[in-house]
């Protein structure tokens, strides 16, 4: 055997990181799932004894709502930027010399603040702001229309938020396919749109399996985009627990409704990549 | 003989095949000493087990009479021109051939030198090697500003600076036009006897092996098929695969007659007691090579021999009824 | 459908960027109202006189810098480690980190926080954050570095190794170089991602150590804040030319 330091270097060099990620997402996810079947402590916390009861509360109608309206919302969301995402995509990909400049014009403000891009479209929306101050000015309204504070606008929120999170994967599968396929077809008859519906889309499979899940999943766990741009009318599932380790201080719930969120993000993904082929 | 470096029944296990399988060698100090073989034949592996990258499963690497199949590549005295050369983008000419003698633990005379001479001792010994692989002059030019043929020079003087007991280098010329090629084999050459260290040399290209080595290994499958001088293997091949390897072969039986050991006439020869046999063909293709021609011949039984002439002697007519015979002393029989 | 698509192009790439333009312009509106009254500079002053908003921004750059120090190293060795050879644990641990809502990963840290710091006697605060920091940007940096790696040729550590060095040395004189632009780049991806983080920070930060993103969030929440429109103008131009900067690395 060869005596040398690959195998303690790794280790060395992997430690950091295993206990790390140990301490801060294993171990708490472990906890959040035992506080999940235990009952709620008088001061907030937690207490014995150990109950399904938090599970058998969510199955309530009243939560049962809530859960749906999310994954509605959130399909929304995806298929709002796929549609919005598919023809950007399909510009970058077709643009030759300036493909790069154009991915980072896309990319460049997802990257700044988050929070910020929707304070941006609060601006914008709310009863005094600047879309309803320009059609009042002009007199084209009378009454501020209300935009902000309901679930139109959560879903504006949303696909404003994670558009750049679609158009990346669909432009990377664009980018792949044979320009010679579409001078086949256009060869074999087929105008520019039909080749778009009967060989580029199609072709794109992959790649919108991908952008789905990509904007799917965090927009099943948002919390930021319903708290202000829906109101206290739209509530989902990460508004949910998150009230309920802060104003309601019943961690047992909240930890349950966590751990179906969490599953659920994590079934998406599996289901998703098992039917496709591999794109992230 | 003085065998600076000595294998002794070494075998490497892969998962799915054994790509060394007990061989035995002993290398002469100071010799260029090839590994030959077709692509898959374990004289790669058999490289890297003597470097220290693989592992044997079993056997022993000597080296001076030391085992070093155990140490790590950075404790053994051999040193390893690569095949891509892997010369570090980072870092200048100079930077790349001094490397070995920065930092690290080596056990090589270089580093000795050093230890006893101090920093400018191993300037002085940086700047030497660079000159006699004429490198100077682009000391501070990075790899990838150099052509393949002044990469090439780099990897080898990052090598030699640390004076190994022996360098192993790894089809170093496979990646070189094939004009630069025989021009580069004629400088190894040289540098080999210049510098006096082994070369332990590994290739698939039977002319390199034969025009460079003192003596060479022909193997294959992880075996070695027959060891010796060039000449000595050529002329005297033990097996048939070596006999096919090195050079061009026909078959007649079980008789093997070499190209350039027949001979191409029109009408039978007078009888002599030297010659073996005579037998008619039909020529089917002359391709002519400059100097020599090879004459394509279809014998009666089907086969095929293909038959060196001087090209003075071709072209012979496709479908042009000829003989071909030879001398028994050309023949080479009974191999395995 | 030649000419549909790049004003298509146009429409959208307006989408994107002009809430974020319009917020910049009417950052220097020198009214408090949605109607232009001339150029001002007035929400600037007012935001470098509110001290709440610069220690929270102070803060946010300590943390973030804290953060990205510790998560970049950790995970370009993490990174290293695993090209050599793959940790499923690891691995899957850290593509578990960015699949989780954001929710659960802050209740889950919190749930953490609470339940050991009965026994360690201590309290929420900087040092909380910075850990939770580190814990969701660890895979953005490996992500990066791994993708370097790749592209790097193995002969080049094994020529390290044949010429002296040890593994180690082998990792610091050859690879580290080789990695430097992409440890720069995920560097810079670890800060942005650390400085606009609010749901996470929100639920692990103490009493005293609030965050940029938590003061704006509060802001948000109360209504339109023309201070607000200048502090978003400064951090999206920050975070910007950052994230310039990191691509133009990430490509060398």
């Amino acid at each position: 055997m060869i005596h040398t330091n690959v195998t303690r270097l790794r280790t060395l060099f992997l430690a950091p990181a295993a206990l790390l990620m140990l301490a801060t997402l294993a171990i708490p996810v472990v906890i959040v799932a035992a506080y999940s079947f235990l009952s709620r402590g008088a001061y907030g916390g937690v207490e014995a004894p150990w109950t399904d009861q938090n599970y058998v509360r969510l199955l309530d109608p009243l939560y049962g709502g809530i859960f749906l309206r999310s994954a509605w919302i959130s399909l929304l969301a995806s298929v709002g930027c796929l549609i919005l995402g598919f023809p950007l995509a399909l510009f970058i990909a077709r643009s030759g010399q300036r493909k790069n400049l154009y991915l980072a014009l896309v990319i460049l403000p997802f990257w700044t603040s988050f929070l910020i891009r929707l304070y941006a479209w609060m601006f914008l929306l709310r009863d005094t702001g600047l879309i309803n101050t320009i059609l009042q000015s002009f007199g084209l309204i009378h009454a501020p229309l209300p935009m902000l504070y309901n679930q139109g606008a959560v879903i504006l929120g949303l696909v404003y938020g994670y558009l750049p999170f679609a158009v990346l994967p669909l432009y990377a599968t664009l980018e792949r396919q044979d320009p010679a396929l579409l001078d086949a077809a256009a060869d074999l008859g087929a105008s520019p749109l039909r080749a778009l519906f009967h060989v580029t889309i199609p072709l794109s499979a992959p790649g919108i399996w991908a952008a789905s899940i990509l904007v799917f999943v965090p927009c099943i766990g948002t919390y930021i985009v319903s708290d202000l741009l829906g109101g206290s009318k739209t509530v989902l599932i990460g508004n949910l627990v998150q009230n309920q380790f802060t104003a309601s201080r019943d961690w047992p719930f909240g930890a349950a409704a966590s751990m179906i969120l969490l599953a659920a993000a994590i079934a998406v993904i599996v289901l998703m990549r098992r039917s496709r082929q591999e794109l992230l | 003989m003085d065998a600076v470096l000595k294998l002794a029944d070494l075998s490497k296990d892969f998962a799915a095949h054994k790509a060394v399988d007990r061989i035995s060698l002993a290398i002469p100090r100071g010799s260029f000493f090839s590994l030959l073989g077709p692509s898959g034949c374990g004289k790669t592996t058999t490289l890297r087990l003597v470097a220290g990258f693989e592992t044997p499963t079993t056997g022993e690497i000597r080296l001076n009479g030391q085992r070093i199949d155990h140490l790590p590549p950075y404790r053994r005295n051999v040193n390893t021109v690569f095949q891509s050369y892997a010369l570090f983008p980072h870092l200048t000419v100079q930077g790349n051939v001094e490397f070995g003698l920065r930092g690290s633990s080596i056990h090589s005379g270089a580093k000795k030198g050093m230890a006893k001479n101090g920093a400018g001792f191993a300037a002085d010994r940086v700047r030497r090697v660079l000159d006699q692989l004429e490198l100077g002059g682009k000391e501070s030019r990075k790899p990838a500003q150099l052509s393949g043929g002044e990469r090439q020079r780099v990897a080898l003087a990052r090598a030699l600076v640390l004076a190994p007991e022996v360098l192993l280098l790894d089809e170093p010329l496979s990646a070189l036009d094939p004009q630069l090629r025989k021009q580069v084999r004629a400088e190894l050459r040289d540098l080999q006897k210049q510098t006096g260290v082994t070369f332990l040399f590994v290739t698939h290209d039977q002319e390199e092996a034969l025009s460079l080595s003192d003596s060479l290994a022909v193997m294959r499958a992880g075996r070695i098929e027959q060891t010796g001088a060039p000449a000595e293997l050529y002329r005297h091949p033990r097996t048939k695969f070596v006999a096919s390897f090195l050079g061009a072969m026909n078959w007649i039986g079980d008789v093997g007659v070499r190209p350039e050991a027949m001979r191409v006439v029109l009408t039978p020869p007078p009888s002599d007691a030297r010659i073996a046999a005579v037998i008619a063909a039909t020529v089917s293709d002359t391709a002519f090579l400059g100097p020599i021609a090879h004459v394509t011949a279809r014998l009666d039984d089907g086969s095929v021999a293909m038959v060196q002439v001087p090209s003075s002697d071709a072209p012979y007519r496709p479908g042009e009824s000829v003989y071909l015979c030879w001398n028994t002393a050309d023949e080479l029989r009974g191999l395995s | 459908m030649k000419r549909a698509l790049p004003i298509y192009a146009v429409c959208a790439y307006l989408f994107l960027h002009l809430p974020l333009a319009i917020l910049a312009i009417f950052s220097v509106n020198a009214s408090r109202f949605t109607l232009w009254e001339g150029f001002s500079l007035r929400w600037y002053r007012a935001l470098l006189a509110d001290r709440d908003l610069l220690e929270s921004a102070a803060n946010s750059l300590v943390i973030a810098v804290a953060a990205t120090a510790l998560a970049t190293i950790m995970g370009t060795l993490a990174a290293y480690a695993l090209w050599k050879k793959t940790s499923a644990w690891l691995a899957g641990s850290l593509y578990l980190s960015l699949v989780t809502p954001e929710i659960v990963a802050g209740i889950s840290l919190l749930a953490f926080f609470q339940w050991i710091f009965r026994y360690l006697h201590l309290r929420l605060g900087m040092h909380t954050v910075i850990l939770a920091h580190i814990s969701f940007s660890l895979a953005y940096v490996v992500l990066v570095i791994m993708a370097r790696l790749r592209n790097f040729d193995v002969s080049l550590e094994e020529a390290a190794l044949d010429l002296g060095a040890t593994e180690f040395g082998a990792f610091y004189r050859v690879t580290l170089p080789y990695l430097a632009p992409a440890i720069a780049a995920a560097a810079m991806l670890a800060f942005t991602v650390s400085i606009d983080d609010y749901v996470i920070t929100s639920l692990v930060a103490g009493v005293d150590s609030r965050t940029l993103p938590m003061v704006i969030y509060a802001m948000a929440r109360r209504g339109v804040n023309p201070v607000l429109n200048a502090v978003s103008t400064l951090v999206v131009a920050g975070l910007g030319t950052l994230i310039l900067i990191s691509e133009r690395l990430r490509k060398a």
